[in-house]
């Protein structure tokens, strides 16, 4: 797990000048405000001192009567990357809904930047790539007309774009590397690329908060090596990035938290220990392909190590030896083995 | 020449073109709303709906067009409710909703006795305006225009990306129903010139046919309001010379405009695509 080696200062001074403000009472209201506590953040080391997403007791009842959420407790650090990891339907897109303050909660409180969820909105806190199957793809936008869009929330009355405002957006598509695709119809990208566009809103936006929804389905590797990369810039500079994702084999590679869902929130925290053979089984159940190789089958001398594939139809993940805490690494391929069993 | 300025030597003729006209910007600039948002049926529900509206105010003796606004409004309104409170799918409970309505619109009109002609308000009689009549849709015309170039930017990101829209604080609950109380005011305005049956052309084709010819939305916007007002010019003028029902001749000229659009247009026209495969299967 790699982090930008200024997080991990334990030495830094947490008082004075370089306090923090205790989590939830503090109001941020301007881009520079921000700027400075994320930067507070990061050269204070306080990993766990200031609050980029949280959730406290969330409940979310539908009006059908089924319940989407239950109790869901965790926090997120602000400059982390977090994987939101569990089967379809256990109500990861509803917690996405209620971060971005869409979903009423009957129950509880989410707070992003110690911001009710609802109000950090309007200030342009949140931003929200969505999944590539929900966007109309035959919308007549441009590429740089949807990295305007990012700029909205900045601008007055009639949305007329100023100078900055153009500014932005050339810089969040040159971040990402689409600055020559600019003038391209939306629909003539391919997934990445595509994604690649809606991250570059998301950077124009200047949201501290940017949650990501499948990020890396119909996604060429390149691309998702490069999205991956930009993450980590993003988390360099403050950012709290919750991705959804279900290519489990890519989570230990960028994601320094994980929040396990199914229905309440599991488990969450470092991925180092919430990302684990048992709580995996826990989130999953049945619906995960397991494969075991050990002994005899894999090792030609006595070695007694095991290697434990655990895959979810994507990336699997891939943890060698029994013993998960001591090794994981990462398969390099997409496909998943053939012949695995269900887990029990 | 002459051709085009003989049939405006009369006034009723001058009449229905300028309310032509008038009419024809609104619905087209509503229209791209309605092709991008897949709202096109909603235009059509709400057109039907309009019906008992009418009569009622009759009863009622108020002018037709509050009739007629209010019963549109309802239905869209009775739709959304319906819709989110059955596991019906929306264009279904609108099939439901205006299909009814329009029935019991019919029926009042046999029961009542009205000065209203049923053919002038399914097919209008734009040959039958007033200069109020002008006036009225004039007024309309100039609302929903300035409301919607205001908001455009608004508009389009809600018909693109609703989630986005709320991100950044935009009320798209308010904005969808005055995007409805827009569509009602532009059918209301349309009926005397084309008729409840088929505004739904205008409020449809020429939205069709620019997102045919661009990648933009302003550049649909505009060549979409400038189709309809082409269209609407020539579709005047030509019934004059072919002696043939003025707004009929209007929604026919669109559609072969949409036939040419769907063949010809640059880029995602049949025969240009055509064209593309067949470049790809000789390399």
């Amino acid at each position: 797990m790699e982090k930008p080696s200024d997080m991990e200062n334990p030495l830094a001074d947490t008082t004075g000048a370089y306090a923090l403000p205790e989590s939830g009472e503090v109001v941020i209201d301007s881009p520079a405000e921000r700027a400075k506590i994320r930067i507070l953040q990061r050269d204070s080391g306080e990993h766990s001192g200031y609050s980029g997403i949280s959730a406290e007791n969330v409940t979310v009842i539908y009006r059908n009567g089924n319940i989407g959420l239950e109790n869901a407790n965790f926090e997120v650090p602000v400059a982390s990357i977090c994987a939101l990891v569990g089967v379809n339907g256990s109500g990861k897109s509803t917690l996405f809904k209620a971060l971005m303050g869409f979903e009423h909660l009957s129950q509880g409180s989410v707070t992003i930047l110690g911001q009710a969820a609802g109000k950090s909105l309007a200030k342009n806190h949140v931003a929200y790539v969505p999944q590539n199957e929900e966007v109309d793809w035959n919308f007549p936008v441009l590429v740089e007309d949807v990295v305007m869009m990012g700029r909205y929330g900045h601008m007055g009355f009639l949305r007329r774009p100023s100078r900055t405002d153009h500014q932005k957006v050339d810089e969040a598509l040159r971040r990402v590397n689409m600055q020559h695709y600019r003038a391209r119809q939306i629909g003539e990208l391919s997934g990445g690329q595509k994604k690649r566009v809606f991250l570059a809103r998301a950077i124009a936006q200047e949201a501290c908060a940017i949650l990501l929804d499948e990020p890396f389905t119909g996604v060429d590797v390149q691309s998702e090596d490069a999205i991956i990369e930009l993450l980590r810039e993003l988390r360099a500079t403050g950012h709290v990035i919750l991705v959804s994702t279900h290519n489990l084999g890519s989570v230990p590679q960028f994601c320094d938290q994980v929040i396990l869902i199914n229905r309440t929130v599991l488990d969450y925290g470092e991925t180092e220990s919430v990302f684990t053979r048992e709580n995996l089984q826990r989130a999953f159940g049945g619906s995960l392909r397991l494969h075991v190789l050990g002994g005899d089958e894999l090792h030609e001398d006595d070695d007694a190590r095991r290697v434990t594939v655990i895959t979810d139809d994507e990336r699997p993940v891939v943890i060698y030896d029994e013993d998960h805490n001591s090794k994981s690494k990462q398969d390099p391929g997409k496909a998943s083995e053939p012949g695995g069993s269900n887990l029990p | 020449m002459n051709w085009l300025l003989e049939p405006l030597g009369f006034e009723f003729m001058q009449q229905a073109l300028i309310i032509g006209l008038l009419v024809s910007i609104p619905a087209a600039t509503m229209s791209c709303l309605l092709v991008l948002k897949g709202w096109s049926l909603m235009g059509d529900a709400v057109s039907h709906a309009v019906l008992p509206g009418i009569v009622i105010a009759f009863l009622l003796g108020i002018p037709a067009a509050i009739g007629a606004f209010v019963a549109g409004l309802f239905c869209a309104i009775a739709t959304g409710f319906l819709d989110q409170n059955s596991r019906l799918k929306e264009d279904t409970v609108m099939g439901v909703v205006f299909s009814g309505m329009f029935a019991l619109g019919l029926i009042l009109f046999n029961y009542v006795h009205t000065n209203l002609h049923l053919d002038e308000i399914l097919f209008g009689n734009i040959l039958g305006v007033s200069w109020q009549d002008v006036l009225e849709t004039g007024t309309v015309t100039a609302l929903v225009l300035t409301i919607f170039l205001i908001r455009s930017r608004d508009i389009m990101l809600f018909a693109f990306d609703p989630q986005q829209a709320r991100i950044i604080g935009i009320n798209t609950r308010f904005l969808h129903y005055l995007l409805l109380v827009m569509l009602s005011m532009v059918i209301v305005a349309s009926m005397k010139a084309v008729g409840i049956i088929l505004v739904i052309a205008v409020l449809i084709a020429p939205g069709a046919i620019a997102f045919l010819l661009t990648d933009r939305f302003d550049q649909m916007l505009l060549i979409a309001i400038l189709i309809a007002l082409f269209c609407t010019f020539t579709g005047v003028i030509l019934s004059y010379h072919l002696n043939s029902a003025t707004a009929p001749t209007i929604v026919v000229l669109m559609s072969l405009a949409f036939i040419v659009a769907f063949l010809f247009a640059p880029k995602r026209g049949v025969l240009k695509q055509k064209s593309k495969n067949i470049a790809i299967d000789m390399k």
